[in-house]
């Protein structure tokens, strides 16, 4: 299983992780390098790479991932608050508390499939969601969500004598501190808690193209191409396919931890099932099934989330400044629901073209567009020969 | 006890009512068309959005400056009337009251139409693909659907007043030889079940005792063979989209009384909804009734405090846990069908 990695995969893993360290330098100029935003890029792409591992090869459509996501917060919590701020123990806690929830969440809904695979993990997200909100309050504190306290235990961690909170770090190393560097004429931001999402998001995605290029998501694909057909050549799926939801549920803890890492708070709302709506669009707009297309589309909602969102009518006005006043009056109308508070309208519509044109997500439309590139190349190196007379002119 | 007992029965009636209206229709669109539609939710909340609508049109003023009343700011006072109590009189003022019958009336080729469109601009090309994409494409026009009420009506609920006659409770107990004020029940929560009961017995009689009906059954059984009997079983099929549509719809119409509606109603159904239509079984219309009926009034009851003493927090997660439990022991459902969504 362990077999050195084929030339074109270095190439990709090479590729992959110089645009994840370069991502502040690359995104700076469209809006979108500050710290905050790129850590949601690195912690929504680990999710969306999980969630791919179990909907993009087996084909089970899950509608309850973000359980997972709460869960592995709120494990990380406490253990920020018992033990101590390091990041490491909270990481490996949630994960495993995470992957004990999905073998048996997973164990039970795994024995139905299609649409009542759907329903039985949104009943079981639904059932976490509302036990977080109420009884469960003493754990999770409810609606107010687990917070920080300067009276928390966090036995490993000397005696907090300043007084304010402390912040997550790593062996001393604060999460949230920022360098602000001037290069290319940006102001670029370098933040150790990006790097740190970034290197887990790097191993993730590592781990995920092992799966994919393994026997074992194979047989994952061999799922979703017939599974009936598996079945009857004597092969029982179920380890397989409860495999994949448990190791999508432990990213889904991963990256849940990340986000308190990133910002000490755990409420009850990241469970909710819009929020496991929010993963599969992110996967199926980036393209379900394949490496790199979740993280595209992780990155794409996030980012159109923080951008299109603080764009209301004064702003549009300002870009359409240049037109006279009734031909601007005009497009701020026509342009203003879609952004601002609507740009969920935005979203929901891509997503509908998406589902129904392409339904590869981006990365279908990229390999279509370089193919159309590429015939249109050959053609005109084709015509070149009897093209001589346009040439002369 | 038992009046207790017999009164959380009736609670659980509404959201039943509600429940079952909303997963018949969610059921004859799968029946008939076998696609999952994740945007009837939506549906329910557009049906709300339609009293919203009527009520606003009814409730239209005019507004003239009073010659000789003056506010305290010694401004002329605005007297405002409705168009309709100017040109109706008091006929006017009860049409306002009874908003909600026109809003049925309203409703009706509102949601057929709504539903058409869905259909054949939409839901029509999704046949061949597999359910996942059905649910996902739905999925995107529930929030599209969503966005454009929240753009038009704002995010925050709209309170429709029930007619004021109809506002009271009803002592009900006397009428079961219980002593005065044992069980006293909402009157519109009543209403909306009697509501209920009618819009499902009818579209049971429209299925069983109409020749529509009968071919629409039929193509349900097997779609294939009433197609060479020379039948348009598709526009059938389109036509009862459309009825499922004004089904929900008038649900969503009905309920406007008991919870306002805002933007977010049609999800916070969705979920719930899809949950009492597995539990029933796919593709049973009795299922779904018997199926929304029951979550319902066992939620109701869930929510009494003899029951959340022993096991607290069970209201909160009653539906799903039935669901859960239901679909391990009996896989297709109480009443599902074989050969249903077994793939």
């Amino acid at each position: 299983m362990f077999e050195k990695l084929k030339n074109n995969d270095k190439l990709i893993m090479l590729g992959f992780t110089i645009m994840v360290f370069a991502g502040p330098i690359i995104l700076a100029p469209f809006g979108a390098g500050y710290p905050d935003l790129l850590q949601r890029f690195a912690i929504f792409g680990i999710f969306a790479i999980g969630f791919n591992i179990l909907f993009g090869l087996t084909g089970y459509l899950s509608f309850g991932h973000a359980a997972f996501l709460g869960i592995g917060s709120y494990s990380a919590m406490w253990m920020f608050k018992l033990l101590t701020m390091n990041v490491i123990p909270a990481l490996i806690l949630s994960v495993i508390v995470s992957g004990l929830f999905s073998v048996v969440i997973g164990y039970m809904s795994l024995r139905r499939s299609g649409i009542y695979f759907s329903i039985l993990t949104l009943a079981f997200a639904q059932m976490s969601y509302n036990l977080a909100y109420s009884v469960f309050t003493p754990i999770t504190n409810g609606e107010t969500g687990l917070q920080l306290r300067l009276q928390d235990a966090r036995i490993l961690d000397a005696v907090n004598t300043s007084g304010s909170l402390p912040s997550p770090m790593l062996f001393g190393l604060k999460l949230n501190a920022t360098n602000v560097v001037e290069m290319f004429g940006m102001k670029l931001q370098f933040n150790w808690g990006f790097y740190f999402c970034a290197i887990i998001l790097i191993a993730a995605f590592y781990v995920s193209l092992r799966i994919f290029r393994s026997p074992f998501g194979l047989m994952l694909r061999a799922v979703k191409t017939n599974q009936n057909r598996l079945n009857y050549t004597g092969i029982n799926t179920r380890p397989y396919t409860l495999g994949a939801f448990v190791i999508s549920g432990m990213y889904a803890g991963l990256a849940g931890a990340l986000l308190v890492c990133t910002d000490p708070l755990a409420g009850p709302e990241r469970m909710q099932w819009t929020a496991s709506g929010e993963v599969v669009l992110m996967t199926i707009l980036g393209g379900v099934g394949t490496l790199i297309g979740p993280v595209i589309g992780a990155g794409v909602i996030k980012y159109s989330e923080n951008i299109f969102s603080k764009i209301n009518d004064k702003v549009l006005e300002g870009y359409f400044a240049m037109m006279p006043e009734s031909i601007s009056d005009f497009l701020v109308f026509i342009v203003s629901p879609f952004v601002g508070s609507g740009w969920h309208l935005t979203l929901g519509l891509t997503f509908m073209l998406v589902v129904t044109f392409l339904p590869g997500g981006l990365v279908e439309g990229a390999t279509r567009i370089f193919d159309w590139l590429g015939s249109i190349g050959k053609k005109t190196k084709s015509a070149k020969p009897g093209g001589n007379t346009e040439a002369a002119e | 006890m038992m009046d207790a007992v017999f009164l959380q029965f009736l609670n659980g009636l509404d959201k039943g009512s509600a429940y079952a209206l909303i997963a018949l229709g969610l059921t004859l669109i799968f029946g008939t068309l076998g696609v999952v539609n994740f945007a009837h939710g939506a549906l329910f909340m557009i049906g709300a959005f339609c009293a919203v609508v009527t009520r606003k049109i009814l409730t239209l003023e005019s507004v003239v400056l009073s010659a000789t009343e003056k506010t305290p700011w010694g401004t002329p006072k605005e007297i405002k009337t409705a168009y309709v109590e100017a040109w109706f009189g008091d006929f006017g003022a009860t049409m306002i009251e009874y908003s909600i019958l026109f809003s049925i009336l309203f409703a009706i080729p509102v949601m057929m139409i709504i539903g058409i469109v869905m259909e054949r601009g939409l839901i029509k090309h999704f046949y061949k693909r597999p359910h996942a994409d059905q649910i996902l494409v739905t999925f995107g026009l529930a929030i599209v659907l969503q966005e454009i009420i929240k753009a038009w009506f704002g995010a925050n609920p709209i309170p429709q007043p029930a007619p004021a006659s109809l506002t009271g409770s009803i002592d009900i107990g006397i009428w079961l030889g219980m002593t005065a004020d044992a069980l006293v029940y909402p009157l519109w929560r009543l209403i909306y079940f009697v509501f209920s009961a009618v819009i499902i017995g009818a579209t049971f009689a429209f299925l069983q005792l109409t020749t529509y009906g009968m071919v629409v059954r039929a193509g349900m059984a097997d779609r294939e063979t009433v197609g060479l009997l020379g039948i348009n079983i598709d526009r059938r099929f389109t036509f009862m989209f459309g009825m499922a549509a004004v089904i929900t719809g008038l649900a969503g119409v009905m309920y406007t009384p008991i919870l306002s509606p805002n933007y977010t109603l049609g999800m916070d159904f969705l979920v719930l909804c899809f949950v009492v239509v597995v539990v029933g079984g796919m593709g049973s219309l009795p299922g779904a009734i018997v199926a929304g009926f029951m979550l319902g009034i066992l939620q109701s009851f869930a929510a009494m405090n003899e029951v959340k003493a022993i096991i607290p927090g069970i209201d909160q997660i009653i539906i799903y846990l039935v669901a859960v439990i239901v679909l391990m022991t009996r896989p297709r459902g109480l009443m599902g069908r074989k050969g249903v969504m077994e793939d």
